[in-house]
């Protein structure tokens, strides 16, 4: 981390936390735009620009016409001018209409022009289910960014690396998609949906510096040592395998990505080393997850440390159900499935 | 029961699908004697700030201001003085030179691909020379003429035609998809229409600054089925955007012909209709119709009067590409037959019934012209030309995909540089 000015600590949720950063970057860069459907005058669906256009001004915080292939085409456009637009996909499940935009232009600008024109955006965007979106509102497409070359993919897991990140993001002249996952919003979730939501408060990383700071990209934190074995997470299942693991009583070492591309491969390598075993989980879909380029990168740089083979906590690979969420949510059974027969041997 | 099974339950007439079939074939003789050839001067010129309400005729007409006699007229007339037609005369002529030189390279084997604008020089060249230098132009990829008409350096676009030594694009980007930023030249994509939002944003930067640059984007008609062209007509439309909208209405798509993109039941100007934006279809093969209509929308978008879409109702004299066999699909004389000639040979009309020109001069100028363009491919061609040895260091096929090479890169980098080695040895050198 590193801090300009030193400020006040506040306590933060996720969404102030994000709204924070996004202050800081109107307020620090002109160039500056922040855009998206219902961002403006309402703030957001899920309130994370909340009264940044009051502040602001409307033609640095706008609302955007229902169109994420505008949204994105727009950005690289403002990008080329030389703003540093920060667009808003309402939901990651809508970003596939863009897709063409982020794969083929902003991230091959900078390549194919040789640096004659780059992409400084950031596509902020909620994913990742838990909160009964159905199959619209509930996907977590991470493994679809990390495989386009030239961008960058970043998911934080609590309020403070939320904050820092997404300046970080802003600060970067390479186009990032920013994941957020929603449904640790308004607290960390333990993985038993019936059980009463911890809010952020009660979470140390709900101190958030109100002024400017920056998380390198690239940079995974361990948020648990342990000797047991090593588990590779980010977003919501950071704090919903740190649940089991302490349930359970198991010495696991848990690494939060943070930025899945760049990845930080010293700290999964020095990680598996040591403890000999790798879970990975995500909630995405399982097939050509991004846990498959996880499990074939420990493979190929730790298989002599290796004691069991690297196992795989994920979604299935079926839309993911309305009704049935917490069926198809990766919860307390199958991670403790996963621990049992990663464990056994 | 499978739908495709099922029979019609009740006595109603069948349904019929329609698919557009253009008028000739190879074989057929073409006759274009029902398109509608409006007087040169029958269309009245609004006022910059009109409403597009106001001016939905001109989606519909034919803004010229050339007749086939040479004569301009008119209220569109740009009134350009003789100096600056020869100049656009001039710049027409050598994007012709240099597309023949540059096709015939490619048929020599010294290149992978080219693309033509024969017939449709005007559409860029034209508008161009109506815009402020520091306009922003996005191109698709049949627009050389703009940087053509903003002097950008021959050897240059040759470099990056024969992705040689000399090409700044390090060899990355299929020919003609150049970049030029100084001119004002986006950088060509490849994907089409991707770059008519792009300009649509980069023209709200330009208002949202304060600024007074305004930006320009082609696309041909095909690719207005594009949902990025309607994506972008959208953003312009909300944001009164200062950007002009041209579509280069060349007939043909490839193969496709223009009904393919719905061109059977209205004009292309058309679609500025239900954005609510001002729209105008010109002649583009016109120079002076495609500079009047230009300027006309310039002024709008920098009075803060909205965007324009213009529609260059023009003729793909050539194939799509190199790679294109226009014979395989309409008549070999298509061309000919189409009603409104050839934007080069009207414009030298046009200065000789002025008495600014004649035949003399355009033969010697053409002569000039063809001995420029093959000066500079010989000092272009120095500098390698493709599949002729390799002209670029390996690692710089991993340079600029991010601005800091990360891990994996390098990584993959070293692989690559040692595959090089196994193969050339410790002593290559790009050639």
């Amino acid at each position: 981390m590193s801090t300009d000015t030193q400020t006040a600590t506040k306590t933060m949720n996720m969404i102030e936390a994000i709204n924070s950063a996004m202050d800081v970057m109107l307020e620090r860069d002109s160039n500056v735009v922040v855009m998206g459907e219902d961002v403006g005058y309402f703030g957001g669906v899920f309130r994370a620009t909340a009264g940044l256009q009051k502040k602001h001004g409307k033609t640095r915080v706008f609302d955007t016409p229902i169109n994420e292939c505008g949204i994105i085409g727009v950005a690289v456009g403002m990008g080329a001018y030389g703003l540093r637009p920060v667009p808003e996909i309402q939901f990651a499940d809508y970003i596939y209409p863009g897709l063409d935009q982020l794969v083929s232009e902003a991230a091959r600008l900078r390549y194919r022009s040789a640096n004659d024109y780059i992409c400084p955006m950031t596509v902020r965007t909620p994913f990742g289910g838990g909160i009964f979106g159905g199959q619209t509102h509930s996907q977590s497409p991470e493994s679809i960014m990390t495989h386009i070359c030239g961008v960058k993919t970043v998911i934080p897991s609590n309020p403070y690396d939320a904050k820092g990140l997404l300046i970080a993001a802003i600060e970067d002249n390479d186009p990032v998609v920013f994941l957020e996952p929603k449904r640790i919003y308004n607290g960390p979730f333990s993985g038993y949906y019936d059980r009463p939501v911890e809010p952020w408060s009660k979470h140390p990383a709900s101190a958030v510096p109100e002024g400017h700071y920056r998380i390198e990209l690239g940079k995974a934190a361990t948020v648990r040592e342990g000797e047991a074995l090593t588990v590779l997470a980010y977003g919501t299942m950071v704090h919903v395998v740190k649940t089991i693991v302490e349930e359970l009583k198991v010495d696991a070492e848990i690494i939060d990505l943070r930025t899945l591309l760049p990845l930080d491969i010293d700290a999964i390598e020095a990680s598996v080393k040591k403890t000999g075993r790798c879970l990975v989980i995500h909630e995405a879909t399982r097939t050509s997850g991004f846990g498959a380029e996880l499990a074939a990168l420990v493979q190929e740089r730790c298989f002599y440390h290796l004691e069991a083979p690297v196992e795989r906590v994920t979604g299935f690979d079926t839309p993911y159900p309305h009704s049935l969420e917490w069926a198809y949510f990766p919860g307390p059974v199958r991670i403790a499935t996963a621990l049992t027969k990663i464990l056994k041997d | 029961m499978p739908e495709t099974d099922r029979r019609p339950a009740s006595n109603l007439p069948p349904l019929s699908l329609h698919i557009p079939e253009p008028r000739y074939r190879p074989g057929d003789t073409p006759d274009f004697g029902d398109i509608a050839v409006p007087a040169v001067d029958a269309t009245p010129r609004p006022s910059e700030a009109t409403k597009p309400d106001a001016m939905r005729d001109l989606c519909y007409g034919l803004v010229r201001v050339l007749d086939f006699d040479g004569q301009a007229k008119g209220q569109w007339d740009p009134k350009l003085s003789p100096e600056r037609l020869r100049t656009m005369l001039r710049y027409m002529m050598l994007v012709r030179a240099f597309d023949d030189r540059m096709f015939r390279a490619q048929r020599q084997g010294k290149t992978s691909f080219y693309m033509k604008c024969t017939g449709e020089e005007a559409t860029s060249v034209a508008s161009t020379m109506a815009l402020d230098r520091a306009d922003m132009c996005f191109p698709s990829y049949r627009q050389q003429g703009i940087l053509i008409a903003r002097d950008y350096p021959l050897i240059q676009m040759m470099n990056q035609i024969y992705s040689n030594r000399g090409d700044h694009l390090l060899g990355r980007q299929l020919p003609i998809m150049y970049s030029a930023p100084a001119h004002g030249f986006f950088s060509v994509s490849g994907n089409l229409a991707t770059q008519y939002p792009q300009a649509v944003g980069w023209a709200m930067a330009s208002a949202s600054k304060g600024d007074s640059r305004i930006a320009t984007v082609w696309c041909g008609e095909g690719s207005s089925a594009e949902g990025d062209f309607h994506s972008a007509l959208t953003f312009a439309t909300v944001y009164n955007a200062p950007v002009i909208f041209n579509v280069v209405n060349n007939q043909w798509a490839i193969s496709s012909f223009s009904g393919f993109a719905g061109g059977e039941r209205t004009t292309f100007a058309a679609r500025a209709v239900g954005y609510g934006i001002a729209g105008l279809r010109i002649d583009g093969n016109d120079p002076l119709a495609v500079y009047a209509a230009t300027q006309w929308a310039a002024d709008r978008a920098r009075t803060n009067n909205g965007p324009t879409l213009i529609e260059h109702f023009t003729y793909r004299s050539e194939g799509h590409s190199t790679s294109d066999d226009p014979s395989a699909y309409r008549p070999a004389d298509e061309a000919s037959a189409w009603p409104f000639g050839d934007p080069i040979a009207r414009l030298r009309q046009h200065l000789e019934t002025l008495g600014e020109w004649d035949g003399a001069r355009h033969e010697a100028q053409r002569a000039e012209l063809e001995d420029l363009v093959k000066t500079t491919q010989k000092q272009s061609e120095k500098l390698g030309i493709l599949g002729h040895g390799m002209h670029q260091p390996f690692e710089t096929m991993f340079q600029d995909v991010f601005e800091d090479m990360p891990w994996h890169l390098k990584e993959q980098c070293t692989q690559m540089l040692a595959e090089q080695e196994a193969k050339f040895g410790p002593d290559w050198k790009p050639e």
